[in-house]
């Protein structure tokens, strides 16, 4: 097989698996933080018993996220060369930065937050969990930088076939960033409050109805409640940006092949791009235009347009579809499940039982809309540019299968690994309710313990 | 030479890298070895050894991922062209640090029975990603060669490399246990000296043999002068830490740490042997540093955030080192 779609697929291999845990982890150390304030504040141990147990699903995560990142950091050089000698004059600084600001951070205050407890004081624990959460999201502000910046790029000028920067404000605030960064802490924030909540869920279901769970499953709900209106909201606005910036991008999306007023917005559809028009399309009349330009005479961009020069339709089509119909299913849960904890104080068996595997739906919905916004770059690897084919790296194509083939199965068996945790950690907090002893909680440091001791 | 941004920022870019990779060695090392020595260790030591690392192993990853990263971002060209090159170890290297990375959280969160299966996996991953980083180191000094002669040398230079890691391991055993553990791992540290001192002859030996260029700075006087006080200094602090493992562990557990610190020495020494050698290139013999720079404002604005950030991070790294100083004692989360 042709390197280029081995390496693309290698890449987009590791770099799904690797999203998955950082998406966890930027959020979940604001929760830990909010479960660890709630304890300050009100001395009630079951929100300390909460973050005991959440804190080992982000030291899992963690680990997870930072040994696919060491591969994606080698994944450069060994797949993408090019990328580098074209782009490195400014996506080396940006990734520099993330390294040193966040990376650098998170590690050393991690081994404190995680096991420190006993060994500083609960406000040195407190700031530590605060600078794990700070450089998490400090983390994704970087990376976000510089996908923008690959998606929209400025600030920059083209010397010998080189980017050189200009411009260092308008290369991290590009035009795309701020609505991107923001859709994506959203999106951290959806997905671990969808665990939370499905994780719940599960020890509600086997019979668990102790402080600890009520608290978590109550964090869960409403901030997912919450956070599912805002989420649509900037979602919408980030595609008025891409279909300012990038409207190849949103034609693929809406699978429109002419580019005119009255679009309709197409629900179902098998787009054909050989006959360049829809297959089996179900729409509704000028719906597109009224999303996209808000009224139903709208001008909305067309495939025709960009001969050549669109990515492909129909897994962008699809995997846009994907991610909005998960969105629009986390509001309807989420409403309803906070509306029971509201106003019954109780959750019914069938949203419970609802709410179990909605505890991934963050990671459909994320990685259906990173597929969605990367997929909808090409054939650029950076937009105008880079194309992807111009950065593939010389190596064989049967060393990149091989590889690859050794990846996949290593990702599906730790995936199986991660959830079978996640799964025995709900399972024994249900078990031991809010009976288990809990570890010493103290407001002063223990001393040292000495050599001997 | 002229001394403008240019000529400079490269030099300093590469000495960073220098530095970070030799951290990374010293700092990964022990627990890459600890990792090794899992094989000889009884269950409830391996809990122990565990804890001696817990809190460390990820700001220790770290290190890797920041000379990786100063690699790409400063010397963007050499990147591509040595990890093309070296496709499949750095393929081995990554598959093992993922097993071990990961098998350090499955172990302590699994049910009580999938708990050997993990340490198992710990093990092997730690075996691999130590073998792989010694087989690059050997491919790389002979120029990035991976003929018979190229694939050979890797190979003995990635067993002497695991028992070095296997020594930092044990070093690191003795300074943060007691006990039973502590004398086993006096015995671990003499075994492995042994084989660190013959790879460390191997490369060294091998080393000016590569090139004729690195041949005469090592042979050819009066550059050998500068060189000879490496190879002495390594040579007398092996013999002195050798004699030194038959009085430890002392009665008051005095020189707990001096393995360790006297292991890192000798790695550093033999890391400037490297650098002495292969200066100025960055891929031996085919691009110099300044051949494979990013462009100057680039490395400008690295640099300007670097030298606010560094010292910050070396300061709160020796903090979280000194909140779990002493002896290791049962890791928890709490």
């Amino acid at each position: 097989m042709d390197p280029l779609i081995l390496s693309r697929m290698q890449f987009g291999a590791n770099i799904s698996f690797h999203i998955l845990f950082p998406t966890i982890t930027i959020a979940l150390g604001w929760v830990l933080l909010f479960f660890k304030l709630r304890y300050n504040a009100t001395n009630d141990s079951a929100w300390m018993r909460a973050y005991f147990t959440w804190v080992k699903v982000f030291a899992l995560s963690f680990a997870m996220g930072v040994v696919s990142g060491v591969t994606m950091s080698f994944q450069f050089g060994t797949n993408w060369p090019g990328y580098m000698e074209h782009v490195g004059n400014i996506a080396g600084p940006l990734l520099a930065y993330e390294i040193l600001t966040a990376f650098f951070l998170e590690a050393a205050f991690l081994g404190i937050m995680l096991f420190g407890f006993r060994r500083v004081s609960n406000r040195v624990h407190t700031l530590a969990t605060v600078l794990v959460a700070g450089g998490t999201t400090l983390s994704a502000f970087w990376i976000i930088a510089l996908n923008s910046w690959m998606q929209t790029p400025a600030g920059f000028e083209m010397r010998d076939g080189v980017a050189h920067a200009v411009d260092w404000w308008a290369i991290v605030f590009n035009p795309s960033m701020p609505y991107r960064l923001v859709h994506m802490l959203l999106a951290s924030g959806l997905t671990v409050s969808f665990l939370i909540a499905g994780l719940s869920a599960l020890r509600h279901l086997r019979g668990d109805r102790s402080e600890s769970m009520w608290k978590a499953l109550r964090t869960g709900v409403f901030t997912a409640a919450i956070l599912i209106p805002i989420q649509i909201l900037a979602g919408d606005q980030h595609g008025l940006n891409t279909l300012e910036h990038q409207p190849q991008k949103i034609a693929a999306m809406e699978a429109n092949w002419n580019t005119g007023p009255n679009v309709p917005l197409v629900l179902f559809a098998l787009p054909d791009e050989a006959a360049k028009e829809n297959r089996f399309e179900v729409a509704i009349p000028d719906g597109a235009s009224l999303i996209l330009r808000h009224g139903t005479d709208g001008v909305v961009p067309g495939l025709n347009d960009y001969p050549g020069n669109h990515p492909p339709v129909f897994p962008l089509f699809w995997s846009f579809r994907i991610m909005v119909g998960t969105g629009l299913l986390m509001l309807a849960v989420s409403w309803s499940a906070a509306f029971f904890l509201k106003r019954r104080h109780s959750l019914p068996r069938p949203l419970a039982l609802l709410m179990v595997p909605m505890a991934l739906s963050g990671w459909l919905a994320t990685l259906a809309g990173w597929y969605t916004t990367e997929i909808g770059r090409q054939p650029w690897l950076v937009t105008g540019v880079l194309k992807t084919a111009d950065a593939v790296g010389p190596v064989a194509g049967s060393h990149v299968a091989l590889t690859l083939a050794i990846y996949l199965l290593l990702y599906l068996l730790l995936l199986i690994a991660y959830l079978g945790v996640l799964v025995h950690l709900a399972l024994k907090a249900a078990k031991d309710g809010d009976s288990s002893p809990l570890p010493g909680v103290m407001k002063t440091a223990m001393s040292q313990p000495a050599a001997g001791e | 030479m002229t001394y403008d941004w240019p000529t400079l920022l490269p030099l300093i870019f590469a000495g960073l890298m220098g530095l970070a990779i030799l951290i990374y060695v010293i700092l990964d090392g022990f627990d890459l070895g600890i990792g090794i020595l899992f094989a000889a260790a009884e269950d409830t030591e391996q809990d122990t050894m565990i804890a001696a690392i817990g809190p460390f192993w990820d700001a220790n990853e770290t290190w890797l991922v920041l000379a990786v990263g100063l690699l790409l971002v400063a010397f963007p060209l050499a990147h591509g062209v040595i990890l093309t090159a070296l496709y499949i170890p750095v393929f081995v290297l990554l598959v093992g640090l993922i097993l071990r990375g990961v098998a350090f959280d499955f172990r302590a969160k699994v049910p009580a029975g999938k708990k050997h299966r993990w340490n198992r996996i710990f093990f092997l991953g730690s075996v691999i990603a130590s073998l792989a980083q010694g087989y690059m180191l050997g491919v790389y000094v002979l120029g990035l060669d991976v003929g018979r002669g190229g694939m050979a040398f890797g190979v003995l230079v990635a067993f002497c490399l695991a028992a070095a890691y296997a020594a930092m391991g044990a070093a690191w055993v003795i300074y943060k246990t007691e006990g039973e553990l502590q004398k086993k791992a006096v015995r671990w540290l003499r075994t492995a000296l042994v084989l660190t001192a013959l790879g460390m002859a191997a490369v060294s030996l091998a080393t000016p043999f590569a090139s004729p260029r690195i041949f005469d700075k090592w042979f050819v006087w009066p550059q050998m002068l500068y060189l000879s006080p490496l190879p002495i200094l390594s040579a007398l602090l092996f013999l002195w830490l050798w004699r030194q493992t038959f009085h430890l562990p002392r009665p008051d557990d005095r020189h707990a740490l001096t393995p360790f610190l006297t292991l890192a020495a000798i790695f550093a020494l033999g890391f400037a042997g490297l650098a002495w050698s292969f200066y100025p290139f960055v891929v031996p013999d085919r691009l110099t540093i300044w051949q494979a720079a990013s462009a100057t404002e680039s490395l400008a604005i690295i640099l300007a955030g670097t030298v606010v950030v560094l010292p910050v991070i070396i300061f709160y790294s020796f903090y979280a080192y000194r909140v779990f100083g002493g002896k290791a004692t049962d890791l928890t989360y709490d």
